[in-house]
């Protein structure tokens, strides 16, 4: 095959990054239109290319796929090393997909500086599909904060009135974050004299190490995904964030908190993983049921879907440290690969529900200008087709079987019950949880009388926003009926990794 | 044979599908059209399959689909399991719902959400039949919550109005309650038996009999009856059974065809169908079907109260649903799953007929639905009068009817049980034989005898529904009259359901009572003779002394027994305390949650804390050793700082 020869991460790490430049150039002297649709088109280039890795993907191995490996900074070993697995694969695919999503509901909204936004997005795609494949540490930290400069723009120059307030809340915690991993990383690389990942995962530590190493990287990730508490900063990213910055934030950065647990975390530091699980236990728990608590007082509909991320991503942290109870009350590891597997699904489905979501919120601020619950009413009256999609965004949100939301919820509530029943019980409680805030949300915002003369002059969605919602829709159900073809590519690299934790390293 | 299993459920699906996405290239004819001719199909094909399985015999058929996913060496199909159990179901609820469709064209006339609501009730459809024909836990608990979901979006169906939208939420959420002991139960169940599928789950079951599970630290629970109970709180919540009854009175928000359909033939017996579906289960734990037993019996007997009490024609059905849904569950408790099921059966087709006669009445009377305002209909609507006579006489077990049948059944059984609350149970259901004639005949009386108590206009346009409204009355009043004596013999005493329901000898009531079977005559011979039959006459006497013969009474009732009347009023609070208690408490906590622990807790101290705390460790990383190293990826992200710093200014 032709695509094999090519360099295919390389063209999906650097054809968004040298195209959103060409938007910035496009874009130059105020032409808003041909920046979009230069935009559009690498969004849309760089989906296609990412479709090889999919179809081309061998989910027989464990091994690292579609590798590239240079030597970038000989002197420390550190190399341009890319490569994807099972674990990585559909991330990639995910920010892909996100980003034409992206692009497209920016279309008519963003109307000041629209190259640069359009550019920023771009840049940012190339960065995180760079963090997802990135094989040496060193890369995968750099791509990892340089993430964060356009974020930290998008919200800074495209965002609501607190903005300013929101970007150093979210840098500062996020920096602290990264300063640790660094540390930790560096740490490592004083051991073991080598950054590639690979080597860092065989690297013999003591538990005082790697109780150290643990907390540094639980924190950079812990942030990132957010865990409770460190996640304050994400309700108040969102309100501010544009629409495009909060399904980016949401959809993809979110992801990659818990993606690092299970690159490094995990297989770099499994004894004091297997020692501290009950934090991250504890600590996922306590964002499930807390932060749905939180969720349903919320009178704005951004912290309402923000506080519901952050609840279900507890999940997300729940099934990947459940390995080594299970293992000890069951004596197998299949429990522990369900366990994962389900954090797994949870975090791509999270990807397209959340994107749904903040999407739907967008939908409806463009045209009223205000995130307030209390400000709706009766939308249902006036945009049956929007209501419609958003009922199902909203039960999937809710874990609805028969949607994507159901499938990773499920199987994580199945593998804890295998390792505490009262793991079980709360994680569960999502169901009461969750179903309150999204159906009292919804009950709110679009059922009733029109309330209003702002919602009774709401236009139904346009052909682009309905493009949108409904190619998402399509997705939610589509792996909620036949979540296999998104398991099947994962198996191999999470039953590896359960191998690989649960060898001590001591 | 898979394909023709397939069609059954897809067809209504695909009916659901064309009049919702094309509702406005189909019309309302196309509509109403396309999803009838996929009920129907369902209904035929049910019949084919219920002739094949149950009258000639046929060996069940149990085999998967497709595979759904597949993790941790577990695998999670969706298929069918079609017995004489799931056979008897596909057929009533694709019968019930041909039925209601047909009546709709006629109720929804004028409604402007015409197409929506076929799409939803065919979905209904759908989605209950998955639920029944399922072979695996993973498949049920999509059926159950998918009728939920169907339930929820049909109560809320007239979205406008206040009070429908807050029932819709109170049922979803009610459910969910249910739904998470469910979920924890089939949790447990892939837990300790390894497999989600009902085959190898049932067979394992005997050999883990005596495996026990400690939940409470210190506490052992033998695993049956932990499975068993967290299973049986889904059907709670489906079946609204104490407490987790609250939502279903409020559900007669909906039109009144889903409330035949849903929340009382169908929808609301699928915790009878589950437990009895579970049989081999329950059958190991005496502790499990004892609370089922118990549950089932309060119920029966507290919510047939209430239902003495309402005023409002579909509320008095909705709460003698909760009271029947009771008599099914005592059943299943009394390990007469044959008996409950043979009830769910009769109850589907009196009740959907209960349900769709008062819809009659209630378009003729221009919406109204207050029974106080209603009176000598008889002479009006002929049609609606005597089949409302059917169901009513089959809902008070009238000799004959078929209610009579099954609910004498249930009788008998709770009577020759010796499981802990049979004793407790009987005098409940008892007693509520009473009470259900007694409410029944009262609605009857008042809404069809006595003087006209309607507003004149009212009165002079009062006449008999469309065809479309009086042939499904009619196609229900015939298996409501025939049903029972028909089915009888064979799911009771015959070898109707064969490896569908499993009870252990010595569990086995009904065997244990068929052996002094001796055909339809002798068993009505023998409920003649026996106190409950003569309960419910007494119970039409009162009826007819208090609201015919003297109505000045029950003002004077009333007033004696104020005290009473209103903890029936009220439900005996349990709405009050859900709302304060639950609904209140968790908004109450959530707040403090948000504003103490997150708001002064959080960002309080801990984010002006790890600004310092970033500040210092900064300051300590510049002192390590390889800190050139560290510089080189900050001048990095300073470097990309001013870069893209520079183009968003340009």
């Amino acid at each position: 095959m032709v695509l094999e020869s090519l360099p295919l991460l390389s063209l999906l790490l650097w054809t968004p990054i040298l195209g959103g430049l060409g938007v910035v150039v496009a874009g130059r002297g105020e032409h808003p239109g041909r920046a979009r649709a230069v935009a559009l088109a690498v969004a849309v280039v760089t989906l296609l290319l990412s479709l090889p890795l999919y179809t081309g993907f061998d989910t027989g191995t464990y091994a690292m796929q579609f590798v590239e490996r240079t030597p970038w900074i000989e002197r420390f070993g550190i190399d341009y090393h890319l490569g994807v697995d099972g674990l990585s694969m559909p991330l990639v695919l995910l920010t892909t997909f996100s980003t034409v999503l992206v692009v497209l509901s920016a279309w008519k909204v963003i109307r000041h500086r629209v190259a640069q936004y359009m550019a920023s997005f771009l840049v940012m795609e190339g960065l995180m599909i760079g963090v997802f494949s990135a094989l040496d540490a060193v890369l995968f930290y750099v791509l990892w904060e340089a993430m964060l400069v356009p974020m930290f723009l998008i919200i800074g120059v495209w965002g609501g009135a607190r903005r300013v307030y929101a970007t150093v809340k979210f840098f500062l915690y996020t920096f602290l974050g990264s300063v640790l991993m660094l540390v930790a990383l560096l740490y490592l690389y004083s051991r073991g004299g080598s950054f590639a990942i690979a080597d860092l995962h065989a690297l013999p530590l003591d538990l005082t190490a790697q109780t150290l190493v643990f907390l540094a990287f639980l924190v950079a990730f812990g942030v990132k995904v957010p865990m409770w508490p460190f996640h304050t900063w994400l309700p108040d990213a969102h309100v501010e964030a544009p629409t495009g910055g909060s399904v980016i934030l949401a959809a993809i950065m979110l992801k990659m908190g818990g993606y690092g647990f299970l690159r490094f975390s995990l297989p770099i530091t499994p004894d004091a993983s297997r020692e501290l699980d009950w934090l991250v236990i504890g600590l996922s728990l306590v964002a499930i049921v807390y932060v749905g608590f939180v969720a349903i007082i919320q009178t704005d509909l951004k912290k309402l879907i923000a506080y519901s991320s952050i609840s279900h991503m507890g999940f997300v942290t729940l099934g990947f440290f459940l390995l080594f109870e299970i293992f000890d009350a069951t004596g197998n590891t299949g429990g522990a690969v369900l366990g994962i597997e389900g954090g797994m699904v949870q975090m791509v489905s999270h990807g397209f529900i959340s994107g749904a979501l903040f999407l739907s919120v967008g939908v409806l601020y463009d045209r009223l200008h205000t995130r307030e619950i209390a400000a709706y009413g009766g939308v249902v009256n006036t945009m049956p087709t929007f209501a419609a999609l958003m009922m199902l965004f909203v039960m999937a949100n809710s874990g609805l079987p028969g949607t994507s939301g159901f499938v990773g919820e499920f199987l994580v509530v199945l593998a804890s019950f295998q390792a505490n029943f009262w793991y079980a019980f709360l994680a569960g409680t999502i169901l009461l949880l969750g179903a309150a805030y999204n159906l009292w949300m919804y009950k709110r915002v679009i059922y009733g009388r029109v309330a209003n003369e702002g919602v009774a002059g709401l236009q139904d969605l346009d052909r682009r926003e309905l493009g949108v919602l409904a190619s998402l829709a399509v997705l939610v159900l589509l792996f909620g009926v036949w979540p296999n073809p998104l398991l099947e590519v994962m198996h191999p690299s999470v039953e590896h990794l359960v191998q690989q934790v649960l060898q001590s390293k001591l | 044979m898979l394909s023709l299993y397939l069609a059954i459920p897809l067809a209504p699906l695909v009916g659901s599908i064309v009049s919702g996405l094309f509702r406005r290239a189909v019309g309302r004819a196309g509509a109403h059209w396309v999803t009838i001719v996929g009920v129907a199909l369902a209904t035929v094909l049910s019949g084919v399959v219920f002739w094949h399985t149950v009258v000639l015999g046929a060996a069940p058929f149990n085999a998967s689909v497709y595979t759904w996913a597949l993790s941790g060496g577990l695998r999670f199909e969706v298929g069918f399991l079609v017995d004489s159990l799931s056979a008897s179901m596909i057929l009533v609820v694709s019968f019930v719902s041909l039925m209601v469709h047909i009546y709709t064209i006629g109720y929804m006339r004028e409604d402007p959400g015409y197409q929506r609501f076929f799409s939803y009730i065919s979905l209904f459809t759908f989605a209950m039949l998955m639920l029944v024909m399922s072979n695996n836990f993973l498949q049920l608990f999509f059926g159950w919550e998918a009728v939920g979901l169907a339930s929820y979006l049909l109560i809320g169906f007239w979205y406008e109005r206040e009070t429908a939208i807050a029932a819709n939420l109170k049922a979803f959420l009610v459910n969910r309650a249910g739904d998470f002991g469910f979920l924890l139960g089939i949790a447990a169940v892939l837990a300790h038996f390894g497999s989600l599928d009902y085959g190898e789950v049932f067979a394992a079951a005997p050999g883990l009999k005596d495996v026990t599970v400690q939940v409470l630290p210190g506490v052992e629970w033998s695993l049956m009856t932990l499975v068993g109970i967290l299973l049986f709180v889904g059907a709670m919540g489906k079946s609204a059974q104490v407490p987790l009854h609250v939502w279903l009175p409020d559900s007669m928000e909906g039109p009144t065809p889903i409330s035949a359909l849903i929340h009382a033939a169908t929808m609301v017996t699928a915790g009878i169908f589950m437990v009895a579906r579970m049989s081999p289960i329950y059958e190991l734990s005496d502790t499990a079907l004892s609370f089922v037993l118990v549950i089932g019996a309060v119920t029966a007997f507290f919510m047939g109260l209430v239902g003495l009490v309402q005023n409002d024609i579909k509320r008095v059905v909705a709460y003698s649903t909760l009271s029947q849904l009771g008599y099914m569950t005592v059943a299943l408790g009394a390990s007469a799953y044959a008996a409950g099921v043979f009830h769910l059966v009769t109850h589907a087709f009196f009740k959907a007929l209960l349900f769709l006669a008062a819809g009659s009445v209630i378009i003729a009377m221009h919406h109204e639905q207050d029974i106080r305002r209603m009176g000598g209909i008889r002479r009006h609507m002929p049609v609606t009068y005597w089949t409302s006579l059917v169901g009513s006489l089959a809902l008070i077990g009238f000799p004959g009817f078929s209610g009579f049948f099954s609910k004498d059944a249930i009788l008998e059984a709770v009577h020759h049980s010796q499981r802990p609350g049979a004793g407790f149970a009987y005098l409940a259901l008892v007693a509520g034989v009473y009470v259900t004639a007694l409410y029944t005949f009262r609605m009857f009386f008042l809404v069809f005898h006595g003087r006209p108590r309607m507003d004149p206009h009212t009165l002079e346009h009062l006449h008999e529904g469309p065809a479309v409204i009086t042939v499904p009355l009619i196609g229900l009043a015939i298996p409501s009259m025939l049903a029972g004596a028909v089915l009888v013999g064979p799911m009771l005493f015959g070898d109707y359901f064969r490896d569908a329901i499993r009870v252990l000898p010595a569990n086995d009531v009904l065997a244990e009572w068929g052996g002094h079977y001796s055909g339809v005559l002798g068993f009505v011979a023998h409920g003649l003779s026996a106190p409950p039959v003569w309960l419910a006459m007494a119970g039409v006497v009162t009826a007819w002394y208090l609201y015919l013969a003297r109505p000045d009474l029950p003002e004077r009732l009333h007033g004696a027994l104020r005290p009473l009347h209103s903890l029936l009023e009220k439900g005996y609070g349990f709405d009050a305390f859900y709302r304060r208690v639950l609904a209140g408490g968790a908004r109450a906590l959530g707040g403090v949650l948000w504003r103490l622990g997150d708001q002064r807790v959080i960002d309080g101290w801990l984010v002006n804390g790890s600004a310092r705390t970033a500040g210092l460790l900064s300051g300590l990383v510049r002192r390590i050793q390889t800190g050139y190293l560290y510089q080189y990826a900050f001048a990095m992200i300073a470097g990309l700082v001013a870069l893209l710093g520079w183009f968003v200014r340009g």
